[in-house]
């Protein structure tokens, strides 16, 4: 074994590498951010003194552990921080990079574990392009790196763990939101109790956390649907519908917007790795074995580009993947450690079930966005513009762009591409699956011409 | 561990009954008119027999436009032709205008002029002697020398000396150009069969037999618009041509200020630029890569790279721009540079038109009309010996 490559120093990267360096490779590791850490455990910059419970609350130790390792592993790699992947050849095993910014690199590899992450999934619907409207994620990492809130009084719409976790932490921080609205039903969560009992510690703190916010003085409202978000120049309010189809304005400065998250699953695309639609998350994913094998010679996927499983999931998934890749060199691996992680991995993919099931994403709301609604913020296409293509005869999404020009912005359908394809699907009559997905086309993330 | 998510790469089908379906299996497709391929050429062709009454089926193996024609640079271009090429572009040009008589919409046309730029003295001679070719044919390029180009291109490097405009030459959309020409077609009451792909064809003497999607097809026609897979249906034909895959390599920035209305290109080619209204600047040159039987391509970095240098030399303000995707096709490439078009010496009743190489986008409409001609009337008022097989038959027997 020659060169081994982990992208992503998260979760799944920080645990991936771990077991390489024990098993004596000193691997290349290369992550986008300046000091790595991902996004659960997202890492302020240099200078900045909030200690871990401030920045991470329940998480501070997992966050702490996580750091501690990543910065014992950095003088035991190749360690790229500050650097984009922007391309992968597969035929040639070479990865393109961006340093800084500005600095073109390539990468050879022999073997590559890709933990890159997941990114929020929306909904768009009124108002969601406006300034002061941001992901959960988004409103996350600005308390977490810059020890600042979107908002004093923000409003915060979703569903699933992010949404509840996000509420807490700014309530925390001193910026109680207006409104908390789930759009999920509290019977649906109630139901799926015996499946998230799979990990029982998670499923407890996630009740603790629901009992918080609810004793909080909060407003938050369940099984309820956003409206619109108002405002000229900034966000002044959010007009909802609750269950009983009762409207409301809710006044704010800022809004967050999260259903779930959505892998980043770009460079598995490109290397050419076949993608499934999983049901239960709604998400397409790359295919890969229980341990992160893909058909690519090489290549292995862990954390949640390869599929939606959490930090924790993450960890055990990195850890796991780069076990595999040891097992498949004939290179030392803990073989004790290989069977227990199989066992958790098994376990928390029936919560993670749950989980999904417990949490849906609401497809109809996607689906049935009124025609004025930009779906493609970049490019501001309306999906009454992508209602056109569908009935211009575009059966898939990649004809929906060439027709509508979805997804063709910066962001390349990383945000509009789950939408717009409920949107599309809708219109032509058929399951989300049916029309596909974006093809990925590099860079993934815009580089500079120089 | 995502044993029950269903693997789906298919395409929804519209809804049949099965008795239609069973009907269509035994039944075996009588027509006057087979096109092979769904680029521009064989939807135009669709199209203009169609208008003429006559009964046609394309066969086309994915959605139509999905090569070359859906996924070039957008030229619609007639400066630089080759002589003998000039009259075929011009003949599509005047096609490319009656767009949306024809087909309802526009394609996003727009004849912005083509812009040749000059970086030596002998790339401004070349110009100079193409224009002067071009003036015999009608067409009136104008020059523009160093004083003026500087003054009404001042975002130029020094690099560029001079350049010709044509101003009637201008761009489209590729995206859009064959599912219009086949909405059109469709509508005059071609059948344009998507999900096509061929899997047999032969001749008996009087009648193409073509196979393609467990479906039978005959008729006295075979029109080869094949793009690069041309070389394949030639082949089948006894003619064997020595085509090779091309793969245009292109980029596209965020939208920038707009400040460009002509679409450049360079003497020599390994440039070539415009921007949309919008403000995305697309260019390209060099050559990506791609797997002719997979259908699939890709960009190369080293062409990435090789076409951001020479677009800054032209135009240094591009720098740092964000490029935010990029993308290839396969296009057919002959050793001379020049299509194949016209009648098949082995086989009468078929057709070629295919290797366009890289000027297909331009020219896809105006062939589509040739052909017709060539059907329904046995002949076309454009010279096509340049573009005869036969030139290439000395070669494969040496070979």
């Amino acid at each position: 074994m020659k060169t081994v490559v982990v992208v992503g120093a998260g979760p799944a990267g920080i645990r991936a590498v771990e077991q390489l360096v024990r098993s004596g490779l000193r691997p290349i590791w290369i992550d986008e951010a300046p000091d790595g850490g991902g996004r659960v455990t997202q890492r302020p910059p240099a200078g900045f003194t909030r200690d871990a419970a401030a920045l991470y609350g329940a998480d501070a130790g997992r966050a702490k552990r996580l750091h501690a390792t990543l910065d014992a592993m950095k003088p035991r790699t190749d360690w790229r921080p500050d650097t984009l992947v922007w391309n992968i050849r597969p035929e040639t095993r070479t990865l393109q990079t961006l340093t800084g910014g500005s600095e073109q690199g390539e990468v050879s590899y022999d073997a590559l574990i890709l933990c890159t992450g997941a990114v929020d999934r929306v909904v768009p619907f009124p108002g969601w392009t406006m300034p002061g409207v941001t992901t959960l994620g988004g409103a996350q990492v600005a308390l977490k790196s810059q020890g600042v809130g979107i908002g004093v009084s923000p409003v915060l719409i979703g569903s699933g763990p992010l949404l509840i976790l996000t509420a807490l932490q700014y309530i925390k921080a001193g910026a109680k939101p207006a409104l908390v609205l789930d759009t999920t039903h509290f019977l649906q969560k109630f139901w799926e109790t015996s499946g998230l009992l799979w990990n029982t510690p998670t499923f407890l703190r996630g009740v603790m956390m629901d009992f918080r916010l609810r004793l909080s003085g909060v407003q938050y409202v369940e099984d309820a649907t956003p409206i619109a978000i108002e405002g000229d120049s900034a966000v002044t309010a959010v007009r909802w519908r609750d269950t009983g189809w009762k409207e409301h304005v809710t006044p704010c400065d800022a809004v967050a917007l999260g259903w779930g998250l959505k892998p980043e699953s770009q460079l598995a695309d490109l290397a050419g790795v076949p993608f499934d639609y999983d049901t239960k998350q709604q998400n397409w994913v790359p295919r890969r074995d229980s341990a992160g094998r893909t058909a690519v010679p090489g290549l292995f996927l862990a954390g949640d580009g390869a599929g939606i499983g959490g930090a924790e999931v993450a960890e055990l998934a990195g850890a796991r993947a780069a076990l595999a890749l040891l097992a498949d060199n004939h290179l030392p691996s803990d073989a004790a450690l290989t069977v227990h992680l199989d066992t958790r991995l098994r376990t928390e993919a029936r919560f993670r079930a749950a989980l999904d099931r417990a949490f849906p994403y609401p497809a109809k709301l996607a689906a049935k966005m009124a025609d004025e609604v930009s779906v493609c913020r970049c490019e501001v296409i309306s999906a009454g513009e992508l209602r056109a293509a569908a009935a211009a005869d575009a059966p898939e999404m990649n004809r929906a762009k060439a027709f509508s020009r979805v997804g063709m912005g910066r962001c390349q359908g990383r945000l509009c591409g789950p939408p717009a394809a409920e949107v599309l699907a809708d219109a032509l009559g058929v399951k989300v699956d049916q029309v596909g997905r974006l093809r990925g086309q590099p860079p993934v993330k815009p580089i500079p011409v120089q | 561990m995502q044993q029950d998510a269903p693997s789906v790469s298919a395409w929804p089908k519209a809804p049949r009954s099965a008795a239609a379906v069973e009907a269509d299996r035994i039944r075996c497709v009588e027509t006057e008119v087979i096109i092979i391929g769904g680029g521009g050429a064989g939807t135009s062709a669709a199209l203009h027999l169609a208008l003429r009454g006559v009964s046609v089926i394309l066969l086309e193996r994915g959605l139509v436009g999905s090569q070359a024609t859906g996924s070039n640079y957008g030229g619609v271009r007639q400066q630089g032709r080759h002589p003998a090429g000039i009259p075929l572009a011009i003949k599509s040009r005047a096609i490319w205008a009656r767009l949306p008589e024809l087909t309802d919409t526009d394609a996003e046309f727009d004849p912005c002029g083509h812009l040749k730029l000059a970086r030596t003295e002998a790339e401004e001679q070349s110009l100079l002697d193409w224009n002067a070719t071009a003036a015999e044919y009608g067409l009136r390029p104008r020059m523009i020398g160093r004083n003026a180009i500087r003054d009404l291109h001042p975002y130029f490097s020094d690099t560029v000396i001079a350049g010709s405009l044509m101003e009637e030459d201008g761009t489209a959309n590729p995206r859009l150009l064959a599912p219009a020409l086949a909405r059109a077609a469709k509508a005059a009451g071609a059948s344009i069969r998507e999900h096509h792909a061929v899997t047999a064809m032969a001749h008996d003497g009087a009648l193409f037999h073509v196979t393609a999607n467990g479906q039978d097809f005959r008729a006295p026609w075979l029109l080869n618009c094949a793009g690069f897979w041309g070389g394949q249906v030639a082949a089948s034909f006894g003619e064997a041509v020595p085509i090779a895959a091309l793969h245009p390599n292109m980029l596209v920035t965020e939208p920038l200020p707009y400040f460009l209305r002509n679409s450049l290109g360079v003497v020599g080619g390994d440039l070539y630029l415009r921007q949309i209204p919008r403000g995305n600047v697309i260019f390209g040159g060099g050559h990506g890569e791609g797997d002719e039987d997979a259908l699939s391509t890709r960009p190369t970095p080293q062409a990435s790279f090789g076409a951001m240098q020479r677009a800054i030399a032209v135009l240094p303000g591009l720098r740092d721009a964000m490029i935010i995707r990029s993308w290839t096709g396969t296009d057919g490439q002959m050793p001379d540079k020049f299509p194949v078009i016209g009648a098949s010496h082995t086989t009468p009743g078929l057709l070629h038109a295919f290797g366009l190489c890289g000027e297909g986008f331009q020219t896809g409409p105006g062939i589509g009309a040739v052909l017709s001609e060539l059907v329904m009337d046995g002949r076309t008022d454009v010279p096509l010996d340049a573009f005869d097989i036969g030139r290439f038959r000395v070669q494969d027997a040496a070979a």
